[in-house]
C-alpha cells in the first residue's frame, strides 16, 4: 500500500540529540538538513552525522530525506555524496529554478549510485521550489525526472523574491505559488508539498495554514518542530465514513482480486482503479483517527 | 469489640482522682476573664509563640509545603529559631524544596541535626548527598509519613503552620484569603498530632472562620506574619502546561494507554501526578472522556488546574484534593461544593482506617530512573545526588489498579531505564505500565494489560528492549561510585526500609 506523505519534519543535520531521535514523532518523512540549518563551519561535521544517522535502524519506517546544499556551492556534491553513500530514500535540491538543475543532480546521483554499487534509480528525488523562477517553471522542474516523487514551495526565499511577506490570515500572497505548484504537481502525478510554519508556538496559526494547504490539495506540509507532526496528522486523518467507506472499498478489491475477477463492485456499483487508489491513499492517512 | 478496648484503654491510663468543686474556674483560669478567653491565643511576634510554645533544644519542629516553592515559614521560623540560639531540632516538614536551600547554613549551625522529610532538592539535596548531616535524612511517602507519626517514630513537638487565613481561634484554611495555597491535606494531620499547634497567618478574620480545615480546638498560639507565602511559585517546576514535543508524545501515549487497559469507564477514578507530561496526559483524556462519554467518578491527588478544568466542565464528577498544585486547582477548592480538601492520612496512609488512594483505578506517575525490575527511583538524580522527592508514588502505586510511569527514555545523555536504580523509593512490584517516547513496556505480571495494548496496536515492547535502545543511543554510562556512608534512609510506606541512599563519591 501507499505510505502517506503527509509530513516532512526537518531536523538540523548538526543536532545529534535530534538526529538520534526525531524518528519517535513518527513523520512520514524526516529531512536532515544540510543546508540552512547549518553553519558554514558546521558543515562538515553535520555531513558525517547525517551519514551515520542514515544507517540508524530505527528510521527503518521513516523516508529518509537529506537536503544539500546547491550543488554549485562548495558543499553540494560531497553532501550528495555523504546522502547517496548513506542510502538515503529522497535527495531534497533546495532552490530550485529550472529542469537543467534537476538534471545536472539526476546525472550526479546516477554516478554515485553506480560508484557506491547501489541499485541506479533507488534514489528519489525531491525539488523544492523557492522563486518566481521557480514557480513559472515548476511543471518542467516536475516532470525533469522519473526519479522525481515531489515538489516542495519553500514561502520564506520566494516571498523576499516577490518583494513582499507573510500576512497571516488567508494568505494571498501565496496563492498562486501554491496552485501553480500543485497544478505543476498533479500534471506530473507526484506529490506537493506545502511551506514550512516558522512560528512553532503557535498552534492555531500551524492549523489555520494547514486547512488551507489541505483544501488546496497539497499532500502535506514541510515542518520545522516535531509536535506539528501530530497536529498535522490529525488535520489530515480521514472521517469516521470516510475510512469506513475506504475499507470497504479495499475489502471488495481484494475480494475481486482473490477470485481472479477483473471487475471490483461495491453495493452493485463498478469500482474504478481512482477509487480504490484514494481509498488506499485515505487508509495511509488514518494512522491518528 | 469495643468494651474490651474501652476496658483495655482504662487499665492502661491511671485514672484520675476526682476533686473537689472549687469555682467555676478553679481548673480553665483562663476562661475566667474575657481578655483571656477570646484572645490567649494571639502572640505579639513569632519569637513570643516560640517562648509560648515551649519548645526547647533537641525537640521536633514541623511545617507543610502547600507553598512549595513558594514557601516563607520554614525559613522564617528557622531563622527566628536560629537566632533565639535553638540547637539540636528535628525537622519534619511534609517536604522540602529548592526555596529550602538556606537550611544548609542552619545544618552547619547545629541548629537542625535531623531531618524528615518526603524530599530534598537544590542545594540542601546536594550539601546532605555530600553528607552535611550527621544523621541519614529519613525520606517518607506522603501517606507513611502519617503513619510514623501515629506509630510515634516522628513525634511533633510543635508545628509551625502558614495558613491564608484564621480567626482568633485558630479556625483555619489555605482556600481563602489573598495568599491562598488551596489544600491543607499536610497541614492537618500535624495539626492533629502535633504538642503544640502554632498558626502563621497574613490575615485574621471575623470569628467563626470557615471551612475549618484546621478547627480551633487543635489551635495552640497564632501569629500575624505577612508574608507566609508566594502563591504565584506553588506551581514552579511542577504543574506546567508543556509545550516539549517529547514530554507531549509520552503524555498522548500514557492517555493510549489508559484508553485502552480494560479500565477507561464510566465512573472510573483517577489520579495524575504533577509532572509535565502527567498534566499534559489530563488534557489528552478530556478529549476521549468527551468523545466516550466517559466521566471519572473522582480524581485524587495533587490537583493540577488541568483536573480542575476537567472538574468545572463535568467530566470529573469529585476532586478529592490533599495538595494543591496552582492557583486553578486552589479556586476549584474554593468555589466547587464536590471539591474536596482531605488530610494526608484520609489520602495514603496504609494504616488510615480508609484511605482514597484504595479507591483509585487509573494513575500515571513520574520517575527519574526505572529498572528491568520496573522499580522506580524519583530521588536520586543520574549523579547519585538527592533532588526528588518520595511524594505519594509509593503510595498510589502500591493500591491504584493500574499504575502507569512516565519518563522520557534518555534524559541528556543518560537512560532512563537503569539495569538497576540507583535508589528504589518504590517496588517493580507496584508498577504496571512504563511509557516513554521510545514505546510502552508492561511489567509481565500483568499479561492481559499488555495484550489489550498489543490489541490496540500501540508500541509495546519489553523492557530490556527498551534499556537497549536507550543505550544503543547513549552507549553505556559509567556505574555511580558511593561511599559507605549512609546519608539517607528511604521509608516505604509502612515504615520499612526499602533502600538507603549513600554518600556520593566526590
Amino acid at each position: 500500500m501507499r505510505k502517506a506523505r503527509r509530513s516532512m519534519l526537518f531536523v538540523p543535520g548538526d543536532n545529534p540529540g535530534m538526529l538520534s531521535t526525531a524518528f519517535v514523532y513518527q513523520p512520514d518523512s524526516v529531512m536532515f538538513d544540510l543546508e540552512d540549518a547549518v553553519s558554514p563551519r558546521e558543515k562538515d561535521s553535520a555531513r558525517l552525522l547525517v551519514f551515520h544517522t542514515l544507517s540508524l535502524p530505527a528510521y527503518k519506517d521513516v523516508e529518509r530525506v537529506v537536503r544539500i546544499n546547491r550543488l554549485d556551492s562548495e558543499y553540494g556534491l560531497k553532501d550528495l555524496e555523504a546522502a547517496i553513500r548513506g542510502g538515503a530514500d529522497v535527495v531534497r535540491l533546495p532552490k530550485t529554478d529550472s529542469a537543467e538543475e534537476v538534471h545536472e543532480l539526476e546525472s550526479h546521483v546516477a554516478r554515485l549510485e553506480k560508484e557506491c554499487g547501489c541499485r541506479v534509480g533507488q534514489t528519489k528525488l525531491i525539488a523544492a521550489i523557492e522563486s518566481a523562477s521557480g514557480v513559472v517553471n515548476a511543471l518542467s522542474i516536475a516532470t525533469a525526472s522519473t526519479r522525481m516523487v515531489a515538489i516542495a514551495l519553500a514561502g520564506f526565499d520566494y516571498l523576499v523574491d516577490m518583494q513582499t511577506k507573510r500576512s497571516g490570515g488567508s494568505e494571498p500572497e501565496l496563492f498562486y505559488a501554491r496552485a501553480a505548484l500543485l497544478h505543476a504537481a498533479r500534471a506530473a502525478h507526484i506529490d506537493a508539498f506545502d511551506v514550512a510554519y516558522g512560528n512553532v508556538d503557535d498552534d492555531e496559526g500551524f492549523l489555520r495554514e494547514v486547512q488551507i494547504a489541505k483544501q488546496l490539495g497539497f499532500n502535506g506540509k514541510s515542518l520545522i518542530h516535531p509536535r506539528q507532526v501530530y497536529l498535522l496528522h490529525r488535520a489530515y486523518a480521514p472521517s469516521e465514513a470516510e475510512l469506513m467507506y475506504a475499507k470497504r472499498v479495499i475489502a471488495a478489491a481484494e475480494d475481486a482480486h482473490g477470485k481472479g475477477q477483473g471487475v471490483v463492485s461495491l453495493d452493485g456499483k463498478m469500482i474504478d482503479p481512482p477509487v480504490i487508489k484514494e481509498a488506499e491513499e485515505v487508509l495511509s492517512r488514518a494512522d491518528v483517527a | 469489640m469495643m468494651s474490651t478496648v474501652v476496658e483495655q484503654t482504662q487499665q492502661e491510663s491511671p485514672k484520675p482522682e476526682p476533686q473537689q468543686f472549687a469555682g467555676a474556674y478553679a481548673y480553665t483560669p483562663h476562661l475566667a476573664a474575657a481578655e483571656t478567653k477570646l484572645h490567649r491565643k494571639f502572640c505579639s511576634s513569632l519569637d513570643e509563640a516560640i517562648k509560648r510554645s515551649g519548645l526547647q533544644d533537641g525537640m521536633t519542629i514541623s511545617f507543610h509545603h502547600a507553598f512549595r516553592e513558594g514557601d516563607k515559614v520554614i525559613m522564617t521560623v528557622v531563622d527566628t529559631l536560629a537566632k533565639m540560639g535553638f540547637k539540636k531540632l528535628t525537622l519534619a516538614p511534609s517536604s522540602l524544596l529548592n526555596c529550602h536551600d538556606p537550611l544548609v547554613e542552619h545544618i552547619k549551625n547545629g541548629v537542625i541535626t535531623r531531618i524528615y522529610s518526603s524530599g530534598l532538592r537544590g542545594k540542601l539535596g546536594e550539601a546532605i548527598s555530600n553528607g552535611l548531616l550527621e544523621l541519614p535524612v529519613q525520606i517518607h511517602s506522603h501517606g507513611g509519613r502519617v503513619h510514623l507519626i501515629q506509630t510515634g517514630e516522628l513525634q511533633i513537638d510543635v508545628a509551625f503552620l502558614g495558613v491564608s487565613c484564621c480567626d482568633e481561634f485558630g479556625n483555619a484554611n489555605g482556600s481563602h484569603g489573598k495568599l491562598s495555597c488551596g489544600s491543607l491535606g499536610y497541614a492537618k494531620v500535624d495539626a492533629q498530632f502535633a504538642g503544640k499547634v502554632v498558626l502563621l497567618t497574613p490575615e485574621i478574620v471575623p470569628f467563626p472562620n470557615y471551612p475549618a480545615s484546621i478547627s480551633q480546638d487543635r489551635v495552640d498560639l497564632i501569629v500575624q506574619m505577612d508574608d507566609i507565602g508566594d502563591p504565584s511559585r506553588i506551581g514552579v517546576g511542577a504543574a506546567r502546561v508543556t509545550k516539549n514535543p517529547r514530554e507531549l508524545l509520552i503524555a498522548r501515549r500514557a492517555a493510549d494507554v489508559i484508553e485502552h487497559s480494560g479500565y477507561f469507564k464510566d465512573g472510573f477514578s483517577m489520579q495524575t501526578g504533577s509532572g509535565a507530561a502527567s498534566t499534559a496526559a489530563t488534557r489528552f483524556l478530556e478529549e476521549r472522556m468527551s468523545a466516550r462519554n466517559i466521566t471519572a467518578g473522582f480524581a485524587l491527588g495533587g490537583i493540577t488546574g488541568a483536573i480542575a478544568d476537567l472538574h468545572e466542565k463535568g467530566l470529573v464528577k469529585t476532586v478529592v484534593d490533599v495538595q494543591s498544585f496552582d492557583s486553578d486547582a486552589a479556586k476549584s477548592l474554593r468555589t466547587s461544593q464536590a471539591h474536596l480538601e482531605i488530610s494526608a492520612n484520609e489520602y495514603a496512609n496504609p494504616t488510615s482506617k480508609a484511605a482514597y488512594v484504595d479507591r483509585v483505578d487509573v494513575v500515571i506517575l513520574s520517575a527519574l530512573e526505572v529498572d528491568l525490575d520496573f522499580n522506580v527511583n524519583v530521588i536520586t538524580g543520574s549523579d547519585g545526588v538527592i533532588r526528588g522527592a518520595s511524594g505519594g508514588h509509593c503510595d498510589v502505586a502500591a493500591a491504584a489498579n493500574l499504575v502507569i510511569v512516565v519518563a522520557p527514555l534518555v534524559r541528556g545523555r543518560i537512560p532512563t531505564v537503569a539495569r538497576r536504580v540507583a535508589t528504589v523509593v518504590t517496588p517493580g512490584e507496584s508498577i504496571d505500565v512504563l511509557v516513554t517516547d521510545h514505546g510502552i513496556a508492561v511489567n509481565p505480571k500483568r499479561p492481559e494489560v499488555e495484550q489489550r495494548l498489543r490489541d490496540a496496536h500501540l508500541p509495546v515492547m519489553a523492557i530490556q528492549e527498551l534499556r537497549q535502545r536507550a543505550v544503543a543511543l547513549t552507549g553505556e554510562p559509567e556505574a555511580l561510585e558511593f561511599t559507605e556512608r549512609v546519608i539517607g534512609v528511604v521509608r516505604y510506606r509502612d515504615g520499612s526500609v526499602i533502600d538507603v541512599v549513600r554518600q556520593v563519591k566526590s
